[in-house]
C-alpha cells in the first residue's frame, strides 16, 4: 500500500519535473527568435497581417501580437512583457520618455454611427456635445427622436485619449457612455445599435457602421493625408533601450516600403 | 515513511492555506493605502470614478454587482430548485442519468462562450424589445443565472437526497401526495443545504467577470433600471488593470479589497448554512 502511494507520489513529481522542463525550453527557445508586440488595439489586426507576412519571409522568427490597449503598450515595453509596445496617442506621455519611439503609421479617428443611422454629418461643437452628453437626441442633429448611446474606449486606450484631447477638450464624456475594450467591439457595439455613436480608427472602418462627417470633412486617406480631417495621430512602436536584433529587423521591414505599401493598401497612411 | 508521507500532505494542506493568505496580504498591502488617503467613505461610497483625474469613488460598481447578481439569483434560483426537485423527486431514472450531466456539462463551458452568446443573441434580443442599450443588467443577469444553474442543481440535488428517506415514506404513508411531501416535508428539511447552493451560486455570480465585461456595457453611473448599462467589481478591475499605474492601480488594488470582503462575507454564511444539520 505504502509503496504504491510512493510510486504515485514519484510519478507525480516526474511529471512535474517533466512539465517544468518542458515549460523551460520553451521559454529559452522564445527569447532568441520571438518577439511580442502588445498594445493599441488600432494597430493590432493590422501588425497581426504584417506579422503573418513577416513570418513567411523570416520562417525562423515568432511573432505574438498581443491587444490591451496603448497604455498596456507603453507598460509592457518598459517592463519588458514585450519587446515592442505598440500605441496610437497624439504625444507620448511621460512615462514613455525611458523607450525608444519610430513612428510607423498615421491612422485618423473616424466618428461612426450605425448604418441605419440617417444622420450622416457631426460638426466639431456637435460631436462634443454629443460626446459629453450635452446633446442626448439624435432629434438634435437631425435625426429619430431617440437617445443618442455613446460607446467609447476605457481611459487606457491611446484611441480615447486622443478622441478626448481633439473632440472633447476640457469638456469631460459622458458619465452614461458604454466602454469597449477595444476598437473592434467598439465597431461591433456600434453595427449593433441603430441609435449608437461611437470612435474607431478609419482603417477599421468597414460596410457595417457609417463613418461620419466632421466638420463636413468625409474621414478618407486623402483627407487625412492632406491634413484636412483633423481627428488623426500617430501610431507608435516603441522599444526600451538596445533591441533584440531580431525586433530591430522586423521594425526597420515594419517602416520599409513594401510593407508601408501594405499598410496603405489595408486603409492606414504610411508614416 | 507513514511519517514522510504525512509531513508531505500537511506540507500540501498548508501551503494551500498559505497561498490564500499571501494573495490576502498583497492585496491589502497594495490596497488599503489609497483607502485611507481617499477617506473609505469616499472611496466606496463616491459616485464619480475618474482614475487619471484621482477621483476613486467605486459606489456604482457595488451597485452594479449587486444588481447583477439579485438578477442572476431571481432568474436562477426558482429555475434551479424546480430543476433540482424533479431530477431528485419526480424524474425516471433514465431522464436522470441524461439530464444531470447534461446540466453539470453547462459548467464546463467557458465564460467567453456565454458572453458572446450574450452579445450576439440577448442583447438585441432586450434592445428590440424591452428597450435601452440592451447590454445591461437584465442581459449579464440572464446569462449569469444560466451560469449559476449547475451549481444550484448539483448542490441542492445533493441535499434534498440527503433527507432520510423515512421522511418521505412517514408522509406519503399519512396519505400526503407527492407534491405535499415534497413541498412540505423535503424541502423544508433540505432548505439549509439548498440555501448552500445558492449561496455558492451568488458567490460564482459575483466573480464572474469576462461574460459581464462583454455584455453589461461598463458604464460608470449608477443604474436607474435594470435595462441600464452597469459596470462590476470585477469588471472594473479587469478592464483597467492592463494600463494602471500608481494610485490608480492602487485604486484597483481596493477594488479588489471590497470584492474580497463581499466574497468572504458569501462565503462564511454558505458555510454556516452547510454545517447547519436539518
Amino acid at each position: 500500500m505504502i509503496s504504491r502511494s510512493i510510486n504515485a507520489l514519484a510519478v507525480l513529481m516526474g511529471a512535474g519535473l517533466i512539465f517544468a522542463a518542458l515549460a523551460c525550453s520553451g521559454c529559452s527557445r522564445s527569447s532568441a527568435n520571438s518577439i511580442t508586440l502588445a498594445g493599441s488595439t488600432a494597430f493590432q489586426p493590422f501588425a497581426e497581417k504584417l506579422a503573418e507576412h513577416y513570418s513567411q519571409l523570416h520562417p525562423e522568427v515568432r511573432i505574438n501580437v498581443q491587444g490591451g490597449g496603448s497604455a498596456v503598450g507603453i507598460q509592457s515595453a518598459l517592463s519588458g512583457a514585450a519587446q515592442i509596445g505598440m500605441a496610437d496617442l497624439l504625444d507620448l506621455p511621460p512615462e514613455a520618455k525611458a523607450l525608444d519611439s519610430t513612428v510607423v503609421a498615421r491612422d485618423g479617428i473616424a466618428i461612426v454611427v450605425n448604418p441605419e443611422n440617417p444622420v450622416r454629418s457631426i460638426t466639431a461643437q456637435q460631436a462634443k456635445e454629443v460626446f459629453s452628453g450635452k446633446i442626448a437626441n439624435w432629434k438634435e442633429l437631425g435625426g429619430a427622436d431617440t437617445l443618442i448611446r455613446v460607446v467609447s474606449r476605457e481611459e487606457g486606450s491611446g484611441t480615447r485619449r486622443s478622441f478626448d484631447t481633439l473632440v472633447l477638450g476640457a469638456e469631460r464624456l459622458s458619465p452614461k457612455a458604454l466602454f469597449q475594450d477595444s476598437n473592434g467591439t467598439v465597431r461591433e457595439t456600434v453595427a449593433a445599435d441603430p441609435n449608437a455613436i461611437g470612435y474607431v480608427s478609419i482603417g477599421l472602418v468597414n460596410e457595417k457602421v457609417k463613418a461620419m462627417t466632421y466638420d463636413g470633412i468625409a474621414p478618407t486617406h486623402e483627407n487625412v493625408k492632406s491634413k484636412k480631417y483633423p481627428l488623426a495621430r500617430p501610431i507608435f512602436f516603441l522599444t526600451k533601450g538596445e533591441p533584440s536584433v531580431a525586433s530591430k529587423e522586423f521594425i526597420n521591414y515594419v517602416i520599409s516600403g513594401e510593407a508601408q505599401r501594405n499598410l496603405e493598401k489595408e486603409g492606414l497612411i504610411a508614416r | 515513511m507513514d511519517r514522510l508521507i504525512s509531513k508531505l500532505l500537511f506540507f500540501a494542506a498548508c501551503s494551500s492555506t498559505a497561498i490564500l493568505a499571501l494573495i490576502a496580504l498583497f492585496i491589502f498591502k497594495e490596497g488599503v493605502p489609497i483607502m485611507i488617503k481617499s477617506g473609505l467613505g469616499h472611496f466606496i461610497f463616491g459616485t464619480v470614478w475618474q482614475p487619471l483625474e484621482g477621483r476613486f469613488g467605486i459606489f456604482p460598481f457595488i451597485v452594479g454587482s449587486i444588481w447583477v447578481t439579485i438578477g442572476a439569483l431571481v432568474l436562477g434560483v426558482p429555475f434551479g430548485v424546480a430543476c433540482a426537485v424533479f431530477l431528485a423527486e419526480f424524474a425516471p431514472r433514465s431522464w436522470v442519468n441524461f439530464l444531470k450531466p447534461a446540466i453539470e456539462l453547462l459548467a464546463g463551458i467557458p465564460s467567453v462562450v456565454y458572453g458572446f452568446m450574450g452579445v450576439v443573441w440577448l442583447a438585441p434580443l432586450i434592445r428590440n424589445y424591452l428597450g435601452g442599450p440592451g447590454l445591461s443588467i437584465l442581459a449579464a443577469s440572464c446569462v449569469l443565472a444560466i451560469m449559476i444553474l449547475p451549481t444550484i442543481v448539483g448542490v441542492s440535488i445533493d441535499a434534498i437526497q440527503a433527507v432520510p428517506k423515512t421522511y418521505k415514506e412517514g408522509s406519503l404513508a399519512l396519505g400526503a401526495t407527492q407534491w405535499q411531501s415534497t413541498w412540505r416535508i423535503i424541502l423544508p428539511a433540505a432548505k439549509s443545504g439548498i440555501l448552500a447552493g445558492v449561496i455558492l451560486g451568488m458567490g460564482r455570480a459575483v466573480g464572474e467577470t469576462m461574460a459581464v465585461i462583454m455584455i453589461a456595457g461598463n458604464a460608470t453611473q449608477i443604474p436607474h433600471s435594470i435595462l441600464d448599462s452597469v459596470r462590476t467589481l470585477t469588471a472594473n478591475i479587469a478592464m483597467e488593470m492592463g494600463f494602471a499605474v500608481g494610485e490608480h492601480r492602487q485604486a484597483l488594488f481596493a477594488t479588489g479589497v471590497v470584492l474580497f470582503f463581499f466574497i468572504m462575507i458569501l462565503n462564511s454564511i454558505a458555510l454556516r448554512f452547510a454545517k447547519k444539520k436539518f
